[in-house]
């Protein structure tokens, strides 16, 4: 065996460069498979992990008839004394914040142009906020007891003309189905770096949420933080899941799920075409290298070397190339993935109904991924060198022993 | 007792719709310890003769036996099997791995039949004394002359003692020096080991090396006797 991978590192090293820049294409499209790889991975953890700061929290408790989708502000579909409940879910251990929250639609106009938002009436000091509260590019974030002021994304500021101390006039629906007007003074801008959720957010203090919305004392949801993701089934059995509904996380964000099992499922047809493209230049450099040693084989197929010894020779030229180029590889990718964990890639605002993109999308690699991408891409290059080994390993001795001649 | 037996041999090439006969039906035995030369011009057949005692390829009609073995229905890897154990050659262009050094060249066959480290070295060792080479063991083809890559074959060839040694126009590429050490460490071989050697060639120089002569023309045998029959060095062979 030894001997066999002595001949085929020699045999390699016969022709240098074409050797290098095959195990280069290899090592070009390992690190491309890595790279997509992770992008689409750290794509769809960012779009999980930012959907559920930003829009469902790890769980959620509702009242039993609150439909999301209808934004319903019926006192009978929403939870009241929300406090109480918070404060009760709040003392559970692993969760960091419990805080009620009322949604309501509405429409911002400024300067004669409305823009439909989501409106979010929140506690401004509880943790839960942080993410806008940390995001404020201007302006100060909102006080409990403000009664004019809100704050809006960096997006919409920027789509309006708008800037901290403006005047907008806000529409909101309301309980009794009516709708209500009045202006709210722009305190503060912020970012979450998600520019379709900045667009279409606004916040307001909650009390003033209900004052507006003539929602007493009432709240869509207890919006519920954890310390871990983990613990989202023990602190699920804590809750009086009787009488609400409780929605947890991955309920909440099945769209994302299912997303990411159709982008692994789209992006193997990807990973398929860069493969069968480095496994055509394998193919190629081993074929053109049996032709070239077409005598060679004549003469070991002479002198009793068997059809499959033959072909293990191609399979050791095979594994050693692909040896090279997964090494190179594995460079390669790696310090692109770095960029692109570190520095991310600018999309803007792509956004995707039901999902909460990040202006900038930061690749994750795994493990799993890096193993399971090396294996492939090493079996493909041993399935690649099958051809050429065949070929090499049914010459026909004395033909191949006259060839050239 | 014979080495190998040739009987009613023929063998036809196709090469699009035209055939063209190479072998017409020959018959020739073989015994072991000959040093025996199969003279005759391009296209008599002489290639295609050693090709068929070496199991390299069959025949179309007859038989051809190796050591009481009928080789002629043998499968592709009993071919293989019967050229590793039985049969070594040398080839007209030295033939070997470009790659390897003349110590790893004459290692390809003992590690074909798997044969131990420390026997290996011995065995290498002792051919390459043998073909005074035993200085050049780990050079490569492209650092040999071509009469000292001619060596190396014939070392190649003895490394797992087969009772056959074919070699085709072994002297075909090297000049009349070359040619002739090529030629006594051949006879000087097969006198020491005993083993067989079958060379095809028709360079003059080299046919009055061998005890017996075979001579084909147009794929029949038309003379089949001694070395005394053959031209001396310096003659002009006139078949």
């Amino acid at each position: 065996m030894m001997q066999l991978y002595k001949m085929a590192f020699r045999d390699l090293g016969r022709n240098r460069r074409r050797s290098f820049f095959s195990a280069l294409a290899l090592a070009m499209g390992l690190a491309l498979l890595l790279l997509m790889a992770a992008t689409v991975r750290g794509e769809m953890l960012g779009a999980l992990e930012s959907n559920i700061k930003l829009n469902s929290g790890h769980l959620q408790v509702r009242a039993a008839s609150y439909n999301e989708d209808k934004t319903s502000l019926k006192w009978a579909d929403l939870i009241e004394n929300p406090e109480a409940l918070a404060a009760k879910i709040a003392a559970l251990q692993p969760v960091v914040a419990a805080t009620p929250r009322l949604f309501a639609s509405g429409i911002v106009s400024a300067k004669d142009s409305p823009v439909g938002v989501r409106i979010f009436g929140i506690d401004p000091a509880s943790e839960a906020n942080a993410p806008y509260r940390d995001g404020m590019v201007g302006g100060e974030f909102l006080t409990a007891d403000d009664r004019e002021g809100i704050v809006i994304g960096e997006a919409l500021s920027n789509k309006l003309g708008l800037k901290t101390g403006d005047t907008v006039n806000l529409l909101v629906n309301t309980s009794s189905g009516d709708v209500d007007q009045q202006p709210f003074v722009i305190r503060g801008i912020y970012t979450t770096h998600t520019p379709g959720f900045d667009e279409s957010t606004v916040l307001i203090p909650l009390l003033k949420a209900q004052a507006i919305t003539k929602t007493e004392n009432h709240a869509s949801t207890i919006f519920i933080v954890l310390k871990n993701k983990a613990d989202t089934a023990a602190v699920l059995a804590a809750l009086p899941t009787s009488q609400y509904q409780v929605k947890t996380w991955e309920q909440m964000n099945e769209l994302v799920v299912q997303f990411e099992q159709f982008a692994d499922a789209y992006m193997s047809i990807f990973y398929l075409i860069i493969l069968v493209i480095t496994a055509t230049v394998i193919v190629n450099t081993l074929i053109m290298s049996v032709y070239e040693r077409t005598r060679e084989i004549g003469i070991l197929s002479a002198i009793g070397m068997k059809g499959g010894r033959i072909m293990a020779m191609f399979f050791a030229e095979s594994s050693l190339l692909a040896v090279g180029g997964i090494l190179m590889g594995l460079v390669l990718g790696g310090l692109l993935v770095f960029y692109a964990t570190r520095y991310g890639f600018y999309i803007g605002n792509m956004g995707v109904t039901g999902m909460t993109l990040g202006e900038r999308i930061y690749a994750s690699l795994t493990l799993s991924d890096t193993i399971s991408l090396t294996i492939i891409t090493f079996v493909v290059t041993l399935l690649a060198a099958l051809y050429p080994a065949l070929l090499a390993a049914r010459m026909q001795p004395v033909e191949a022993l006259h060839s050239g001649q | 007792m014979e080495v190998t037996k040739i009987e009613n041999v023929t063998r036809t090439f196709k090469i699009g719709k035209v055939e063209t006969q190479a072998l017409r039906g020959v018959n020739l035995l073989i015994e072991n310890g000959e040093f025996t030369a199969l003279v005759g011009p391009s296209g008599s057949g002489k290639t295609t003769l050693l090709q068929l005692i070496g199991c390299l390829d069959q025949p179309t009609s007859g038989r051809v036996y190796i050591n009481g073995k009928d080789i002629s229905k043998l499968n592709r890897n009993q071919r293989a099997d019967m050229r590793r154990g039985t049969i070594g050659f040398i080839f007209q262009f030295f033939a070997l791995i470009p790659t390897l050094t003349a110590y790893e060249n004459v290692e390809i066959p003992l590690l074909l039949v798997g044969q131990g480290s420390a026997e290996r070295h011995e065995r290498i060792t002792k051919l390459l004394e043998a073909v005074d080479l035993a200085d050049r063991a780990h050079h490569r083809p492209d650092q040999l002359s071509g009469g000292e890559q001619q060596r190396v074959a014939i070392a190649r060839a003895l490394a797992t003692q087969p009772a056959l040694i074919l070699a085709d126009e072994p002297t075909a590429n090297l000049d009349t020096a070359n040619g002739k050490q090529v030629m006594e460490i051949m006879t000087r071989l097969n006198q020491e080991t005993g083993v067989t050697f079958v060379f095809a060639t028709h360079d003059p120089r080299v046919i009055h090396y061998a005890r017996r002569v075979v001579t084909l023309r147009d794929g029949l045998i038309v003379q089949n006797g001694n070395g005394d029959q053959a031209p001396l060095p310096g003659e002009k062979y006139e078949i």
